[in-house]
């Protein structure tokens, strides 16, 4: 390996993102998936600033993308988070294994 | 910066930029250690002056130079204890977190013109950015404690920390909406010159946003008067209760780190950085490497000045409550750092129009400087404080022979 | 082996073992601190790209707020000292193959080097700075957007010029959209009384 192509940057992106969907998938703490939902952000994230860098077409519309999936994934954390603190409240536990009633 | 002096050597690049990448992480660790080592004998000296004793006077000569040479050592050899409740992993890596947040920030701050480990153009963006991380060192030392006081100190630092981020961050907008500009470097050359082209006098609302940014800074070091969570009387000692020895000592390294970069970045943004501000000339242009050594030695002492300030600030003011903390922050500073950066984004705007606006920094340096002369001489006129009235008991005044002194009855 | 190559191998690895390692982990708050990693893992790998806005960006806003409310929820919703929810193993099996799955297709369906023409990185424009650079697409200053052939646009006799996109108007209805949903937020947060009392 001479040099770091874009395939390099992909597959980095690639492991996020599984990560990010097996947490997601895997974890039964309510929180645990909120960490995968940040973890397959981030990959994408990779993919578009590396695209943004390796593509000549394109000058630097995929920081401009990645700068605005940041701002949105801190909207989304935040609204997460307040869901699950009045999960915890109503509920005494962050297990989703639990969140298994339509009502209440 | 001396990348080319390695490839002249005959070494391959990349191991040429690796070892000049060493040398500037060496260098920078080795200032943040020393710097360390005088804050705490600074701090010392000042807190005992101010509070009108001496202070260490044994170690090493009348003025106990060597006083922090000896507390280091006694911290090394002290035992490691961990307690038992304590999340093993979380606890041995909470202080070298902040650590790292605090040592990574001196990577873009310029020392002088070109000494500086990597001139980035996001510099002061960089910096703050990695400074926020610091607090996740905070987080992980409270909660790995396993002792609800740590708990309760470190949750308490990490919100007044997270919520002072953003006047901080706001304030440094200001001189950066003037200069136009995120690197460091460029901001302290377009300071050349006399202290009137520093871009504190450059218009009232960056002379403000020194005044927030600092206040900030301070805050966000967790330093007095915001420093509640690590108050011996509050809570035990806040998130580093349970820190001992070494730990403790890398905790206390990074809060210094960090208080030397705030300062840094006042000096660099608002005191015109490296410049002595009464010579028209870019040392270092002028007198080439002679200029460079003047540069970083004069933004050395003027960033242990703001240090100096900070710790008068600290042994002076009383402790501010956790929730007046907020308060300060959220009804006070936030709108205060919003006005400012309006306000100068117009001055900035209007400026193209109302020429006279352009001589403003004139106006105001000569305000300032009239007022700090008016101030010395007032400090230096005032005379002591001469007693109305004896109280029962008191020592009567020092007799003007050798007598002794015998108390009235 | 040049140094850009070591770099991009150790902070890609250690972007990558922390991900593993936030799956792994069954402590809640062991996890937070390997998402910790792997964020600032992320900022390094946007440094080596040449992006310093976006990752001084990803250090403020994701390490600096995000995980910090991350890690605030979990102590607002701990169950009690170190609680861990296990998984069981067969779960583990599943989870394994799935994911496993996953990253050959994802790694399959890579473009590989020929596509875009040029197997090097885009010459970096070294006189303007990236955030430089960044303010002016912002804006859709010309010189920022160049004309672009993009691929699945119907070809007609004549190129079709491509508007000058500025990304004003997103970064407004962004700003809006944050400010909604942290009240939303703050409002759903509010403190109520908990069902059943105090635990």
């Amino acid at each position: 390996m001479s040099e770091v192509s874009l395939d390099h940057y992909l597959v980095l992106g690639a492991v996020l993102f599984v990560c990010g969907a097996l947490c997601m998938a895997m974890k039964r703490n309510a929180i645990g998936v909120l960490m995968g939902v940040e973890l397959v952000l981030n990959g994408a994230n990779i993919n578009f600033v590396a695209f943004a860098r390796y593509n000549p077409v394109f000058r630097l519309e995929g920081q401009v993308f990645a700068l605005f999936v940041i701002v949105m994934a801190a909207a989304e954390a935040a609204i997460a988070l307040a869901i699950v603190l009045n999960f915890y409240n109503n509920h005494m536990t962050v297990d989703v294994d639990t969140a298994e009633e339509l009502k209440g | 910066m001396t990348e080319f002096l390695s490839t002249r050597l005959g070494l391959a690049p990349g191991l040429a930029a690796l070892l000049v990448a060493l040398i500037a992480a060496v260098i920078l660790i080795t200032f943040m250690l020393l710097s360390a080592i005088f804050f705490v004998w600074l701090e010392r000296k000042v807190s005992a002056r101010i509070q009108d004793r001496l202070g260490p006077t044994r170690v090493g000569g009348k003025f106990g130079w060597l006083q922090t040479l000896a507390d280091g050592l006694k911290l090394l050899v002290k035992e490691d204890i961990i307690p038992t409740n304590a999340d093993h992993m979380l606890f041995r890596l909470g202080p070298y977190v902040a650590l790292a947040g605090s040592f990574l920030a001196f990577v873009a701050l310029p020392f002088g013109n070109g000494v500086v480990a990597q001139n980035m153009d996001v510099a002061v963006f960089y910096m703050l950015a990695v400074m926020s991380s610091e607090v996740f060192g905070v987080i992980l030392g409270g909660y790995g404690s396993g002792s609800k006081w740590a708990l309760f100190g470190g949750m308490r630092e990490a919100a007044q920390v997270v919520s002072y981020e953003v006047p901080r961050a706001i304030s440094v907008l200001v001189p950066i909406i003037v200069a136009g500009t995120m690197n460091l470097s460029t901001i302290a050359l377009q300071q050349t010159g006399a202290f009137w082209n520093w871009y504190v006098f450059h218009d009232p609302f960056t002379f403000g946003a020194f005044w927030t940014f600092f206040t900030c800074g301070t805050a966000s070091c967790k330093r007095a008067p915001f420093d509640l969570a690590e108050a011996e009387s509050e809570l035990v000692a806040g998130f580093h209760t349970e820190y001992s020895g070494f730990r403790w000592l890398i905790f206390f390294m990074a809060e210094y780190g960090s208080m030397f970069a705030i300062s840094g970045i006042a000096v660099l943004l608002f005191l015109g950085g490296w410049h002595l501000g009464f010579l028209p000339w870019e040392l270092s242009d002028k007198i080439g490497i002679l200029g460079n050594v003047i540069n970083v030695l004069v933004f050395i002492v003027k960033g242990w000045l703001l240090v100096f300030v900070m710790m008068w600030v600290r042994w002076t003011l009383p402790r501010l409550r956790i929730d007046q903390v907020m308060m300060t922050c959220l009804r006070y500073l936030l709108p205060i750092s919003c006005v400012l950066l309006l306000g100068v984004s117009i001055w900035q705007l209007l400026s193209w129009q109302i020429t006279v606006l352009v001589y403003a920094n004139y106006v105001l340096a000569a305000v300032c400087v009239a007022f700090v002369a008016w101030f010395t001489v007032k400090l230096t006129k005032a005379g002591g404080v001469t007693p109305t009235h004896m109280m029962p008991g008191a020592w009567p005044a020092a007799p003007a022979s050798g007598a002794p002194l015998v108390p009235r009855t | 082996m040049s140094q850009a190559t070591i770099l991009f191998l150790i902070i890609a690895a250690f972007t990558g073992l922390s991900a593993v390692a936030v799956l792994v982990s069954q402590n809640i708050v062991r996890s937070a601190v390997w998402l910790l990693f792997t964020l600032a893992g992320t900022s390094g790998v946007f440094f080596l790209l040449g992006a310093d806005f976006v990752a001084a960006t990803q250090l403020l806003i994701y390490v600096g707020g995000i995980l910090v409310l991350v890690v605030f929820g979990v102590m607002l919703t701990a169950q009690g000292p170190f609680i861990t929810m296990k998984v069981g193993a067969a779960e583990w099996v599943i989870a394994s193959v799935v994911g496993l799955l996953l990253l050959g297709v994802l790694v399959m369906s890579m473009p590989g080097p020929e596509a875009f023409g040029s197997s090097e990185a885009a010459p970096a424009n070294a006189q303007v700075s990236s955030s430089t650079q960044l303010g002016e697409t912002f804006l859709g200053l010309p010189g920022a957007m160049p004309e672009a052939n993009v691929s699945g646009l119907p070809k007609t006799a004549t190129a079709v010029p491509r508007t000058r996109v500025s990304y004003l108007l997103p970064f407004e209805i962004v700003s809006v959209h944050l400010l909604v949903v942290l009240i939303g937020a703050a409002y759903l947060a509010r403190a109520k009384r908990r069902k059943g009392g105090l635990p």
